[in-house]
């Protein structure tokens, strides 16, 4: 059944890999590229837990076939922090306790993102409706809505300063 | 789990990839869209195809156009695309409100119009208000391309008028400019199946009635079109007792499942309850 030749640019690092067509997204990443902080939970699609973003918006990796992904830009959990900084989103989980086990963090992180760059001041039930496809087995959900709206709230803040505001 | 292996083909028009299919032979071969059905499908390795062809990379099949008196959705276009575009909001409004409705972000992100048709899941969203709508469905075939019409399409459970080397390519919906339209499903747990869903589009004269179109989703082993509930409405004044009313009907001429998550009777129930409340939402 031979295998292809993909050229994809993950965390902002070009690769070239010769992949099986059967080769899930999720399983190039962790075991071709080493990105072990994107997660495989269910198997079965519904708990988010693999979610990366695909050219600028949030898939699930497991539902994805490395070969579909060729010529793109694959944002992983790995990519979010920039010069040893974290990611306001990824800030904010930290500070409000948006996690217990922490398992399903990588994804709901990513997903929380995706959310936010669509709606930056999301309401309590928007965040909740824009994280559906994301499992947690021990929150309850409370503090990752609270992080998220915290992230929300600093992304505006620093919007306002960039803006020349303050 | 890792789906077993298969051959690969990415092509970038849709006559290569009716060309790839045809030179297939005896292989089976597996046309994947967006993939948020067919991959875990391999992955539970419930499907082994020989070749899967990719439409990913047709760019003819994506993106909405005028077409005059209805839009012409390619394909290939996402749920998330079709919820946010600006010509299908405007002319078919219930299209967009049910596709902001299907499983959850990332699905949407990947998961297509046309692949949902052509999966024909009498669970999914979108069949429900494609044949509402009386959608029309342009199928490529080695031969050329022939269009069906939507009470046609749909022809048993997880099965359409597509013929072997056919694709999905365009699905043309007449414009229903100004209706109002609501898509109510019912489920247990968020970003699931639904168990029932009903898609509405009404339009309303001076606080009558005038036409109405109804589509069930999960009642049958195919969308049903509600037609008892579409002739109770018209004519009637767009009240709240007049449209329950109406949608006591709704069950006429189903045939609804029983399964692990509603039995026939309860099915049945939920048809008339969601019409009623898709309605009203619809008539705004």
């Amino acid at each position: 059944m031979g295998t292809r030749r993909i050229s994809v640019t993950v965390d902002g690092v070009a690769y070239s890999d010769d992949v099986e067509p059967r080769t899930l997204l999720v399983h190039y990443l962790r075991e071709r590229l080493g990105k072990t902080g994107t997660v495989v939970g269910c198997d079965t699609s519904n708990c988010g837990a693999c979610t990366v973003h695909l050219d600028g918006r949030s898939v699930k990796s497991c539902s994805v076939l490395a070969v579909q992904v060729d010529g793109s830009d694959v944002t992983t959990i790995e990519g979010l922090a920039q010069n040893g900084e974290l990611h306001p989103v990824q800030q904010a989980f930290h500070e409000n306790h948006g996690l217990q086990c922490g398992y399903c963090t990588p994804g709901m992180i990513m997903q929380s993102v995706d959310l936010l760059k669509d709606n930056p001041d999301p309401s309590d039930e928007e965040i909740r409706e824009g994280l559906e496809g994301n499992l947690c087995r021990c929150t309850g959900y409370q503090n990752i809505v609270k992080a998220v709206k915290a992230a929300a709230k600093a992304g505006s803040v620093s919007a306002g300063v960039a803006g020349g505001a303050a | 789990m890792i789906p077993a292996a298969f051959d690969y083909e990415s092509p970038a028009s849709v006559d290569e990839a009716l060309a790839v299919i045809a030179g297939a032979g005896d292989r089976e071969v597996k046309v994947l869209a967006g993939g948020q059905s067919l991959i875990p499908v391999l992955r539970l390795r419930m499907n082994a195809p020989d070749l899967v062809v990719d439409l990913g990379r047709i760019a003819e099949l994506r993106g909405v156009r005028d077409d005059g008196d209805a839009i012409a959705i390619g394909a290939m276009t996402t749920h998330d695309d079709v919820t946010r575009e600006p010509l299908i909001r405007q002319h078919a409004l219930l299209l967009s409100l049910a596709a902001q409705t299907v499983a959850d972000p990332q699905v949407r992100h990947r998961g297509t119009f046309g692949g949902s048709l052509a999966h024909a899941d009498p669970a999914a969203d979108m069949p429900a208000p494609a044949l509402a709508l009386g959608a029309e469905f342009v199928i490529a075939g080695p031969s050329g391309r022939r269009t069906v019409g939507a009470s046609d399409f749909f022809t048993d459970l997880f099965t359409t008028a597509i013929g072997e080397g056919e694709l999905l390519v365009e699905v043309r919906v007449p414009k229903h400019t100004g209706w109002g339209a609501h898509y109510e499903k019912f489920n247990h747990v968020a970003h699931t199946w639904s168990i029932v869903g009903v898609a509405a589009a009404v339009r309303v004269e001076g606080g009558t009635i005038a036409e109405a179109k109804v589509g069930l989703t999960n009642m049958g082993l195919v969308p049903i079109r509600a037609t008892a509930v579409e002739q109770a409405l018209v004519g009637q004044p767009a009240t709240a007792d007049a449209i329950r009313a109406a949608a006591q009907n709704a069950d006429q001429g189903t045939n609804p499942m029983s399964d692990a998550s509603a039995d026939e009777d309860y099915r049945r129930h939920l048809a008339k309850v969601l019409t009623g409340r898709a309605v009203l939402a619809a008539v705004g």
